[in-house]
């Protein structure tokens, strides 16, 4: 994934990033991509100089799953603000996304 | 099977021509059961309810893979942490940290959280491809452990993908050469809850927990093995401070060893009534009778002499605590203890009801195969019937004791029969033995006695007398019993007898002695008679003799006087002699 080969400084606002995110891939397959795409414009969106995205590719530190009980991928870890929260997909759902990320109100149903 | 201990960890598998390669699970019973264990390079489904050994079953399976073959493991926990199972498998004696450090074991704990979780769209189940390769990898394992996969379907929502990429970790872990255990929990009238037996093709084992009047039995079913032969039964297993064992049924075939070789039954006269043997080694003997006739004390006997011949002896006590038993048998005039000291003897007692009756012969067969003895005692086997049901019972019996045949082990088993028990109904199993004494009670003039026969011993000639069974504080001796006018007597009834027939003996012995004399009288008697007549007789000769010789002598001198008288006429005898010829003419 061409665009995930940059992991530490995607729109980073550098110490002042109030959202931390990781997401989890493993190869660059499509699926990993599509994954990266959506995230990245709903971040653009929504958190605009607000967050820092990691890239983790398990294929090549397949270790690092281990650490977030990763299963599933792709993954989004948002690591900060806390508690910890984990989405998977590959985030075509915006609004599940956006769920998941606690970024919208609770009124438009979180559990849904 | 024989299987190939190298093995090669080759991506794909394939049956071997001679049939599947196996995989030792080194678990006690399992590997003969299957017939060597699991299939090299495929999926094993072992599915059960909550609670009956899965998860020890896959541990074991690693342990003992690690430990025995070094064959490194990956345990991958979905319901256990690391710790979690580290703690639970120590009471086993399983040292799981050493084996990680060791580079033998990797446990990885997935945790499934569908909280924590929110689905966004398409996803699938690489990370835990990506994971469990990396533990592959890391060790070079070839044993895998998924415990419990299932717990994926409360986890993710998309069921259908979830099928989907067990269908891939499947074939995945068949390519990657793995023997691989994965646990399924037991579903409503399947063997899995969800179905995975559907994507597992080779090997299906089922493990159960049943209770049934309040005890309870584990049980193993090997559902399918393809491409192998295995027992189809269900077969029961223990869980106990050594892991999992499983009671193999070796009765699969009917082959078991004999001997020749005749063991002493500790009593000298009851050896003399087996042909002057004792039992068969390696036979099967029932001692059956009713209440406090004495058959513990037979089975004591035997217990005894095997130790005395320098042979191992275990003794199941199944009503009497170990020290009860030598206490007891103390009061026959054996010391099981010193031979419980030397450790030839080992007594295990258990209540028949602690477990059931599977479980006994499980435990037994354990206890056989630790120890090893030339002799196994179980006092007494009717007290296991309180653990299971007649039927049970006896198919069970015939698992113990085609085990110990084929391990040539004499086995002394004493039965309790009620007064009126038929001796075709005791337990059943009287077509299983091969030697059968029964001992009961005979009740005359007031006196309660025992009498011992052979209802039957296969394959030698043996006494088909009551035998008169007596125990004192010199051990058992058996008395030939008498026959009475009214039967068989015994105790001071037959000593009675005894006395009676001494005195007619001695009876005997006197009037053939006043005949004998009376006998020599008349000998001598007649005797002198013939020696007065003989006397007579010579008297008589001699006369005779005198007379003789006194008429010999007038006859001489009558013929010299004629001889001189015919010296004078000549002529005249001339003429005598003419005569004479005209007389014959």
């Amino acid at each position: 994934m061409s665009p995930a080969k940059k992991p530490p400084a995607k729109k980073q606002t550098a110490a002042s990033a109030e959202f931390l995110l990781r997401l989890y891939v493993a190869g660059h397959t499509p699926k990993s991509l599509t994954a990266f795409e959506n995230l990245k414009t709903i971040c653009e969106e929504h958190l605009e100089g607000r967050y820092r995205l990691e890239v983790v590719d398990l294929l090549e530190n397949p270790s690092l799953a281990r650490g977030h009980q990763i299963l599933a991928l792709p993954a989004l870890v948002r690591q900060l603000p806390p508690p910890v929260k984990k989405i998977i997909g590959d985030f075509s759902n915006v609004e599940r996304v956006l769920v998941g990320l606690d970024l919208v109100p609770v009124t438009a149903g979180r559990r849904a | 099977m024989a299987l190939p201990s190298k093995n090669r960890r080759s991506p794909a598998t394939r049956a071997a021509p001679a049939g599947v390669d196996k995989v030792p699970s080194g678990i006690a019973g399992f590997d003969q059961v299957t017939g060597g264990g699991l299939p090299r390079g495929r999926t094993t489904l072992v599915c059960g309810g909550a609670g009956c050994g899965k998860t020890l079953f896959g541990m074991e399976f690693l342990v003992n893979g690690a430990r025995m073959h070094r064959e490194p493991g990956v345990f991958l926990a979905f319901e256990e942490t690391e710790a979690d199972l580290a703690n639970n498998v120590a009471s086993l004696g399983f040292d799981v940290a050493g084996l990680v450090a060791r580079k033998l074991l990797v446990i990885d704990y997935i945790k499934v959280d569908r909280r924590e979780i929110e689905e966004t769209g398409e996803y699938d189940l690489e990370g835990l491809f990506v994971r469990l390769d990396h533990a592959i990898t890391s060790i070079g394992a070839t044993r895998v452990v998924i415990d419990t996969l299932e717990t994926l379907f409360t986890g993710f929502s998309n069921e259908a993908l979830l099928r989907a990429e067990l269908r891939r970790l499947f074939s995945w872990l068949k390519l990657r050469g793995v023997t691989a255990v994965i646990t399924g929990e037991k579903g409503e009238g399947t063997l899995t809850r969800y179905g995975l037996e559907e994507y597992v093709s080779d090997c299906v084992i089922s493990l159960d927990n049943r209770v049934r009047d309040q005890v309870s039995t584990r049980r193993l079913r090997i559902v399918k093995y393809r491409g192998s032969a295995h027992g189809t039964n269900e077969y029961p297993f223990l869980i106990d401070e050594h892991g999992f064992s499983v009671l193999p049924v070796t009765s699969l075939r009917l082959d078991c060893p004999v001997s020749n070789q005749r063991v002493s039954t500790g009593v000298a006269a009851l050896d003399r009534m087996l042909e002057g043997g004792g039992y068969y080694r390696g036979s099967s003997v029932l001692v059956s009778g009713t209440a406090g006739t004495g058959k513990s004390s037979l089975a004591a006997m035997f217990a005894d002499a095997s130790c005395r011949r320098g042979q191992r002896v275990l003794y199941f006590a199944l009503e009497e605590s170990s020290a009860q038993v030598v206490r007891n048998m103390g009061s026959i005039g054996l010391d099981l203890a010193h031979w419980q000291a030397r450790g030839q003897l080992t007594i295990q007692a258990a209540r028949p009801t602690v477990f059931g009756l599977e479980m006994h012969l499980v435990a037994m067969h354990k206890a056989v195969e630790q120890l090893r003895p030339s002799a196994v005692i179980v006092d007494p086997l009717s007290s296991l019937v309180t653990a299971g049901d007649p039927h049970e019972v006896k198919s069970m019996l015939v698992r113990l004791f085609d085990y110990l045949k084929m391990k040539q082990i004499t086995c002394v088993v004493t039965a309790l029969t009620n007064e009126s028990g038929h001796e075709n109904t005791e337990l059943g199993i009287s077509s299983l033995i091969d030697t059968w004494l029964r001992v009961r009670d005979i009740e005359t003039a007031g006196e309660r006695t025992r009498g011992l026969y052979l209802v039957k011993s296969r394959g030698m000639g043996h006494s088909n007398q009551v035998r008169e069974f007596i125990i004192s504080s010199a051990g058992v001796d058996l008395v030939p019993v008498a026959i009475g006018p009214s039967g068989v007597l015994t105790g001071s009834a037959r000593r009675h007898l005894e006395s009676e027939q001494r005195a007619e003996v001695l009876a005997g012995t006197r009037e053939v002695a006043r005949r004998q004399r009376q006998l020599e009288g008349k000998r001598r008697l007649v005797e002198q008679q013939v020696a007065v007549m003989r006397d007579a007789l010579l008297a008589e000769e001699e006369e005779m003799r005198a007379l003789a010789a006194e008429s010999g002598e007038r006859d001489a001198r009558r013929a010299s006087a004629a001889a001189s008288r015919n010296a004078k006429r000549k002529p005249e005898r001339r003429h005598e002699a003419a005569m004479s010829k005209e007389v014959r003419s």
